[in-house]
């Protein structure tokens, strides 16, 4: 029985005008857009200088910064006026005033005053900006005291896993799980409903189909696709990004599964209590974007207040995005996400039952 | 005008008979403040931090107890074995790794040199240089207190005469550095642009695969009329939301509507009237609701939601993605926003945005009533 | 006469006081009959008349509130999935795929009541060539006329060899000529011994049929053969008979 029905969907699915070139496009289309936009590299900050002070240390001090990676000299000027006028069109994210006699200040009192000031409507840049801004002003004091550290504590920083600290290579595995959430969810949250709305599904439940097949009937194609989006999404990761799963293939894929069931679970459970696909769309829409912006997939969990931290531990995705971050970036196998895992079990069962039982074949 | 009236009013009832729809509507921007507003934040703070300590001497005790009152660590696990460190983060365990070099304290005192390695989980970037940074400092000063402590008085001025600059920060727009003030423009964008851009094209589409599209046709409304009877609702509904949203920005997330509020409404009125004529062009492009509904939510939202600058920085973007984004409306409305409602610029600084937006609602009303026409003709 | 072969006869469709109510409103109010093995049962009455309702408690679609019924020997409400197995229901709305072609929809339906899988090759080319459409075999069901959609779904319905077949208001919408194609349809799966229980609105329909119940206002109003009502209720056909009856209904006509 199960065999004609799963048969059924793959037609449904492949006769559809725009579902197989949604599959294939839009994760195409996503892996190649998204790691390049959804970058909080904090790189390429536009600094102001108002250099009031025409010394030979201010000039060097300027030069330093537009030398350093992180920032670019959008302006020098003399008053902080204009360079605030910079700053409002866009073409400027902080200002550094050189104020007058500087040079003076630091030769007479061994001291002297710069002003950093920031725009801080885009909190992150402006932070980040200021940070580094305020480390390279105190080389640049430890330059001038000749001070090579003699003596004291050495620090040896080293980052593992991502040493080139590229932000797309912790975005790729993330929106492929963004990826899997939005297809293998709205797609099944459509399918019940629709035949509800064209009334195949009352030829359906006037045969003896049990609740079970047919359910099962609708997830297995979605999990086939879900294997189709992800495949993609790894070539893509590989060719454009170059990044490969440090953990196994199979160890990915499997929990991979178990994930697509999970969503695809969900979907369909809002499907059976939706009347229109109009309803279906935004009620998925609703929990979209919840599940999305409490995943950890643009801020991390770990900033979240408590109370929205314990929220975090409801939502599935945020269990795959650990998953994936942590066997892509860092090969990490089972054993080490045990409790990930059982989580994602835990939904599957709990969405693919209540899909099953929420389903019913008489009123 | 009253035939008019009479098919607002059925619109409103088609809107109204769907409640679990008509609160997701109003619930929605709700729920993204809140979420927005109080959950989301990109600050790092309870870092997870696992040390090494060889010594255990009286300056890994200082150090180790400085980084465990800071609040930006929690100091999980002391670890014996400098090979744990792998495991540490393959289990997610740790995000940083703290090992002291061997005898630190003696060596700090007589060579004048002791090692700290700090290993970060980098697959995060800016949290792994923020964190680097953090305990840096911490180190840092530390030192100062250890060496204060130890070295005799009479060594000590080669430090007090070091020549300092001193850079004061001022934090420009949002002293608080509240992530609200760069996502309330956002959100505005993101929800005007879903209930009106989906809702209309889906209703539309919905009365032509229904059939009762044809009804009205055949009435003596002229189609035009019908077209915006049916945009009205939205319209109103929208408007409810920016509402929302203002109450909520000013009186939940204390942020300021700094400029002239006239033209912040002023400006969304246009921004509304570009996504409704996008909705209207896209129900004529297509026939079946689940179409329109892929179409306005993969080919408008998510571009709406990546390239507008909601979330991420436009500028930081490569030049063909910067390109791309100018032809998305919400990008020019979240700038104006940001301008007029934050920096509480006056109007004339936003001519820009106001002008494109402006063109682009008269080009999408002029191609979709073209092709309304078409398709009655 | 009539009434000793009805007592010779296997009943298939037994129903006891059988009533559906949706809050205060009753749809199908306290009915009672019995449709026998290989018979032609017309289930008549006006729109919103509680039809449909009754139809689709007997196929295990909707839940009595109370009264009890078995079809097929099964108990329709607890045992609401055996009869499923062992009937055909073609409904109002035309409801095979419309994305799938023709014989893919008798290869799903045949294989969900589970006919073998060798079998429903050469069973679905037979009842295509008893329908003339040897053509249509590849075609998308979206594509054919209305009228070739119905036969169709019939075909389907009782692709199974179901004991018995529910159609409602199967001939809706469909122009005269191919009404009577249906018929001739319904009267070959008649003589297979297959009961056919079927809904209409076309009163000269009524007249083919083995017996007719009329539907008022959720009651059962007069159940007899097309001849002896017309007798009773003195009339010339079945129209009149209807008239007579559906007139006095209260209810609005949805």
């Amino acid at each position: 029985m199960l065999k004609y029905l799963i048969e059924k969907e793959f037609k449904h699915i492949r006769r559809n005008k725009f579902l197989p070139r949604l599959i294939l496009f839009f994760p195409t289309m996503m892996m190649i857009v998204l790691p390049w936009a959804a970058n909080l590299d904090v790189k390429d900050i536009d600094v102001a200088v108002v250099n009031r002070d025409h010394s030979q240390l201010s000039g060097k001090l300027a030069e330093k910064i537009s030398a350093s990676a992180y920032f670019n000299l959008s302006s020098v000027s003399e008053s902080y006026n204009n360079a605030l006028k910079t700053l409002d069109k866009g073409d400027a994210d902080i200002i550094l005033e050189i104020p007058e006699g500087f040079e003076k200040s630091l030769v007479k009192e061994g001291n002297a005053k710069v002003l950093i000031a920031a725009n801080a409507v885009n909190g992150t840049k402006a932070g980040m900006g200021s940070a580094y801004l305020v480390s390279i002003i105190s080389d640049y004091s430890r330059e001038l005291n000749n001070q090579t550290i003699t003596r004291g504590i050495e620090i040896v920083p080293q980052n593992r896993y991502n040493p080139a600290m590229d932000y797309k290579k912790f975005m790729v595995p993330a929106l492929m799980v963004m990826l899997l959430t939005i297809l293998c969810g709205f797609l099944p949250a459509l399918n019940i409903v629709s035949e509800k709305e064209i009334g195949t599904i009352e030829q359906i439940n006037v045969t003896p189909v049990g609740k079970f097949t047919f359910i099962l009937a609708k997830l297995i194609p979605y999990w086939l696709i879900g294997f189709v989006v992800l495949t993609i999404a790894v070539i893509i990761g590989r060719v454009i990004y170059g990044i490969t799963p440090q953990g196994s293939l199979f160890t990915f894929y499997l929990l991979a599964s178990v994930f697509v069931f999970v969503v695809s679970g969900f979907g369909l459970v809002i499907s059976n209590y939706s009347n229109t696909m109009q309803q279906a769309m935004f009620v998925m829409f609703f929990f979209m974007l919840i599940f999305i912006l409490m995943s950890g997939l643009f801020t991390p969990v770990e900033s979240m207040p408590k109370w929205a931290q314990i929220i975090t531990l409801f939502n599935p995705m945020k269990y795959f995005i650990e998953i994936m971050r942590m066997v892509y970036l860092k090969g990490s196998g089972l054993d080490a996400l045990t409790r990930q895992i059982s989580a994602l079990l835990g939904f599957a069962v709990l969405f693919n039952s209540w899909a099953v039982l929420s389903y019913r074949k008489s009123r | 005008m009253k035939q008019f009236l009479v098919f607002v009013r059925k619109e409103f009832y088609h809107i109204f008979r769907d409640v679990r729809t008509v609160m997701i509507l109003l619930l929605m921007p709700v729920v993204q403040i809140i979420l927005f507003g109080f959950a989301l934040s990109s600050e790092v703070n309870n870092v997870k931090i696992a040390i090494f300590d060889p010594s255990k001497d009286h300056a890994t005790q200082l150090i180790t107890e400085r980084i465990s009152a800071s609040k930006y660590f929690k100091v999980v696990k002391m670890i014996s074995d400098p090979d744990d460190v792998e495991s540490l983060f393959k289990s997610g365990k740790a995000n940083i790794v703290l090992l002291y070099s061997e005898k630190f304290h003696e060596n700090l005192i007589h060579t004048g040199h002791a090692q700290i390695q700090l290993i970060t989980d980098g697959t995060e970037p800016n949290t792994a240089n923020a964190v680097t940074r953090y305990a840096t400092n911490i180190i840092m000063a530390s030192q100062k207190e250890l060496l204060q402590s130890q070295v005799p008085s009479v060594t000590r001025p080669a430090i007090t005469s070091e020549i300092i600059i001193i850079p004061e920060v001022k934090l420009l727009y949002n002293p608080q550095m509240k992530s609200s003030y760069n996502f309330v423009p956002g959100v505005m964008g993101l929800i005007l642009m879903l209930i009106c851009a989906m809702m209309t094209s889906i209703s539309i589409v919905r009365e032509k695969e229904v059939g009762t599209m044809e009804v009205l046709l055949v009435s003596p409304m002229r189609p035009i009329y019908i077209i915006i009877s049916k945009a009205v609702p939205y319209f109103v509904l929208s408007f409810v939301n920016l509402t929302t949203i203002l109450l909520l920005a000013v009186f939940v997330l204390g942020v300021p509507i700094s400029g002239s509020l006239f033209w912040l409404i002023f400006i969304s009125l246009i921004f509304i009237l570009v996504a409704l004529s996008i909705g209207l062009l896209i129900s004529t492009l297509v026939d079946t609701q689940v179409a329109a509904m892929l179409i306005s939510g993969m080919v408008f939202m998510m571009p709406t939601m990546v390239l507008s600058g909601m979330i991420y920085p436009v500028e930081n973007m490569p030049w063909i993605l910067r390109l791309i984004s100018n032809f998305i409306p919400a990008k020019w409305y979240i700038i104006a926003v940001k301008k007029l409602m934050i920096q509480g610029l006056s109007i004339d600084s936003a001519f820009l945005e106001l002008g494109v937006l402006f063109t682009m609602a008269m080009v999408f009303i002029l191609i979709s009533l073209k092709m309304f026409k078409k398709r009655l003709a | 006469m009539m009434n000793e072969v009805e007592q010779d006869r296997q009943q298939v469709i037994k129903v006891e006081h059988l009533t559906k109510r949706f809050g205060h409103f009753t749809a199908v109010d306290n009915i009672s009959f019995e449709v026998y093995k290989g018979e032609i049962f017309g289930f008549l009455g006006a729109n919103g008349a509680g039809k449909t309702t009754a139809m689709k408690m007997l196929c295990g679609l909707s839940k009595p509130t109370s009264g009890k019924g078995s079809v097929a020997g099964y108990n329709i409400e607890k045992e609401s999935e055996s009869v499923k197995a062992n009937i055909g229901y073609m409904s109002q709305k035309f409801s095979l795929y419309e994305d799938l072609k023709v014989w893919e929809n008798f290869r799903l339906f045949g294989g969900i009541y589970g006919v073998n899988d060798k079998e429903i090759g050469p069973r679905t080319d037979e009842m295509l060539a008893q329908l003339g459409f040897e053509k249509e075999k590849n075609s998308l069901v979206s594509s054919l006329p209305l009228g070739w959609k119905q036969k169709l779904a019939f075909s389907v319905a009782i692709f199974h060899e179901p004991k018995i077949v529910f159609l409602d208001e199967p001939t809706g919408g469909v122009d005269p000529v191919t009404r009577r194609q249906f018929w001739e349809l319904i009267y070959k799966a008649s003589d297979r011994g297959i009961t056919v229980f079927v809904t209409t609105h076309y009163m000269d329909e009524a007249e083919y049929c083995n017996r007719v119940s009329i539907m008022v206002d959720g009651r059962i109003d007069a159940l007899d053969s097309p001849r002896n009502l017309k007798s009773i209720y003195n009339a010339a056909n079945m129209n009149e008979v209807f008239i007579h009856l559906a007139g006095g209904s209260n209810r609005k006509a949805d």
